[in-house]
């Protein structure tokens, strides 16, 4: 095997132009396949780490029929302390859980005594809010985080609207709601800080307390509509929901259907859709690999097949098994793949590492991306190893015809 | 027992509607340890003759026994290992690998055709290196070396794995005169060190006389009776 294999690598030294050539288009494929898998990676990390991490957590309950309608901000599936209690001592039992928030999600108008205009509100505890939302807080583009978030009194206004209406920290405004009944209230706050918008829904909101958001709705119970729950392991997302809803099952309506529902980030957000995108694009990506590999190996390989067509007459005479004929070219297909892809990984991780010392900066809306690309040792390997394999396949239709050369037509041929 | 016993040979090659009948029917036998010549002009069968011995290629016809081997009756991969355990080959282009130094064209049959331990390997070639005379060369590669070293290397590398049979199609076509006779005369005295039996074809007719028996080929039929001694 070392033998045969080191009679190919002679080969492929041979012809060093061309397997400098193969090996290059094999590098230069593994490192756009590389780049693209990190930087995309870390786009959608990035991207998804803001919308659960500030916004939606990894999932969420709500009262069957609540999603559908949420447009509209109903009040009339809201969830009552009792069953709230219940969800919430059932999450305490999860392990996977790491924090939850229960919010009031209203619709109200906003006044300055000046202009009015629509707003979206989340009525909130801070503490909670804040333990399980990490990066809302690093959302406060001007005003302080009090309170753990806010206190009561306080408004977050979303930036796009207090900018319209030329609202500051620090100034009064009016929210006038109205209530599950139909009857109008108002009440006076305090802008507290100004938040930065973010991708999908929720990233436009205002923050109140929730005991603030209970009076303007002149609510007798504290009843919530929406409970976040932000997990340990991201990656356990899928299965947690599953596992929860099972668990939530038994609470069921007089009818006997379940009476919540479990809703994973990627259902609640249209950035899921653009996720799944890059996840395509990245599949695409890999597939033209595949390709280029198989196309400039298999050409380079049939080639050298043609090209030595005496040679391997000559060694078929000799009485070289048939399967080390095979071998010797499949070897050099093979060892084409694995320079080219032991150089493309090196490569790759050398422009990874540079663009974490330079990085990429993107405007996204609003908000300043920076990436930060990273490897996965499986990702690398599974790379790699599909272009391996695919040399090995490239080679193994040529490496067959030679090995099944007649050695006396072989050797008649000029 | 004959080394090699042909009665009634015959190859007919059939390319589309044309056949060539290239052996019409040859008889001959060759004695272990021979130097043996086919000679004739080009076209009388000599190459066939020497493949069909070689297991390279079937006779049509006949019955062909080399080493107590109905070889007409081998398969394709039985006819290569055949040809490995037993059979050495020269050729008029030499045929050297050509990214392979001279000792290791000499070590391939060792190496990737029968098994042998490395320690073996390296005093075989070594003492074909000194046999043909080109231990100073054994580090050059084929592109190298002169046509005459060239088919030292040749014979050599036939030799390597110990053959009872080396075969050899027009070995000399390709040299000029005064090498052409030393190789020939090299092969003897292979024979000679080895106890190999040596089968080559010529046109020339200058070399047919090292021979030691020689078989005219004309039109595919033995036309000096069996084995004119020059
Ligand atoms: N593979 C083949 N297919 C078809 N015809 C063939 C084949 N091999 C040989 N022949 C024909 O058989 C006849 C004998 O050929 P062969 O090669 O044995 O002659 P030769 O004596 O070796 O000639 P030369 O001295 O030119 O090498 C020729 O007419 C040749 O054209
Ligand atoms: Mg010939």
């Amino acid at each position: 095997m070392i033998r045969v294999l080191r009679l190919s690598a002679r080969n492929l030294v041979r012809y060093w132009r061309r397997s400098l050539l193969t090996s290059g288009l094999i590098v230069l494929g593994m490192v756009a396949v590389l780049l693209f898998v990190a930087v995309s990676a870390s786009f959608k990390q990035i991207m998804i780490g803001q919308i659960t991490d500030s916004m939606l957590g990894h999932l969420q309950v709500h009262q069957r029929g609540y999603v559908a309608s949420i447009e509209n901000l109903p009040l009339n599936l809201n969830m009552k302390p009792e069953l709230v209690a219940r969800v919430e001592a059932l999450l305490r039992e999860m392990p996977e859980v790491e924090a939850i928030t229960a919010r009031l999600k209203f619709g109200a108008m906003l006044s300055d005594f000046d202009e009015t205009t629509n707003i979206r509100l989340n009525g909130v505890e801070p503490e909670r809010e804040a333990a399980a939302m990490p990066l809302l807080a690093g959302r406060l583009l001007d005003g302080e985080i009090r309170n753990g978030l806010l206190e009561p009194g306080a408004l977050l206004l979303p930036e796009l609207l207090a900018r319209g209406m030329g609202v500051q920290v620090g100034d009064t405004v009016v929210l006038v709601a109205t209530n599950v009944d139909g009857s109008v209230n108002g009440r006076t706050f305090l802008v507290q800080g100004v938040l930065d918008a973010v991708t999908g829904p929720g990233g436009r909101d205002g923050y109140l307390h929730i005991d603030d958001a209970r009076a303007l709705l002149r609510m007798d119970a504290p009843e919530v509509n929406q409970i976040a729950i932000r997990l340990q392991d991201p990656g356990q997302t899928e299965r947690v929901a599953r596992r929860l809803e099972q668990r939530l099952g038994d609470i069921v309506n007089p009818r006997g259907q379940p009476l919540l529902t479990v809703h994973t980030w990627d259902q609640l957000t249209p950035f899921a859709n653009i996720a799944r995108m890059i996840d395509l694009l990245d599949l695409f990506i890999r597939i033209m690999l595949v390709g280029i590999v198989l196309i400039a190996v298999m050409n380079v390989m049939i080639m050298s097949v043609y090209e030595r067509v005496r040679e391997i007459g000559t060694i078929a005479a000799i009485g070289t098994p048939p399967g080390r004929i095979l071998l010797l070219f499949v070897g050099e297909g093979v060892l084409l793949g694995v320079v080219g892809t032991l150089v493309g990984m090196l490569i790759s991780l050398g422009v990874v590492q540079l663009l974490n010392v330079w990085p990429l900066e993107f405007a996204f809306g609003r908000q300043e991306i920076v990436l930060a690309p990273a490897l996965a040792l499986g990702d690398i390997l599974w790379v790699a190893a599909i272009v391996v394999a695919v040399a090995a396949a490239a080679s193994l239709q040529p490496a067959w015809k030679a090995a099944r050369m007649d050695p006396n037509t072989a050797l008649r041929h000029v | 027992m004959a080394l090699v016993q042909a009665t009634g040979l015959h190859k007919t090659y059939r390319t589309g509607d044309v056949s060539v009948h290239a052996v019409r029917g040859v008889d001959f036998s060759i004695e272990s340890g021979g130097f043996v010549a086919f000679v004739g002009p080009s076209g009388s069968g000599k190459s066939t003759v020497l493949n069909m011995i070689g297991c390279l290629d079937r006779p049509t016809d006949g019955t062909l026994r080399v080493l107590d081997t109905d070889v007409a009756s081998l398969g394709r991969r039985e006819a290569a290992d055949f040809r490995g355990a037993n059979l050495g080959f020269v050729f008029q282009d030499f045929n050297l690998i050509p990214v392979l130094s001279a000792a290791e064209n000499i070590e391939y049959p060792l190496l990737m055709v029968q098994n042998w331990p490395v320690a073996q390997r390296r005093a075989r070639v070594a003492e074909l290196l000194e046999a043909v005379g080109i231990a100073d060369r054994a580090d050059k590669r084929p592109d190298q070396l002169s046509g005459g070293q060239k088919q030292r290397v040749a014979v050599a590398r036939a030799l390597a794995s110990k053959p009872k049979l080396v075969l050899a199609d027009e070995p000399t076509a390709n040299l000029d005169h005064v090498t052409a006779l030393r190789i020939i005369d090299l092969m003897k005295a292979m024979r000679d060190e080895f106890g190999t039996t040596f089968v080559f074809s010529t046109h020339d007719p200058r070399i047919v006389d090292a021979a030691e028996e020689v078989f005219h080929l004309e039109d595919g039929r033995i036309v000096n009776g069996a084995g004119g001694t020059a």
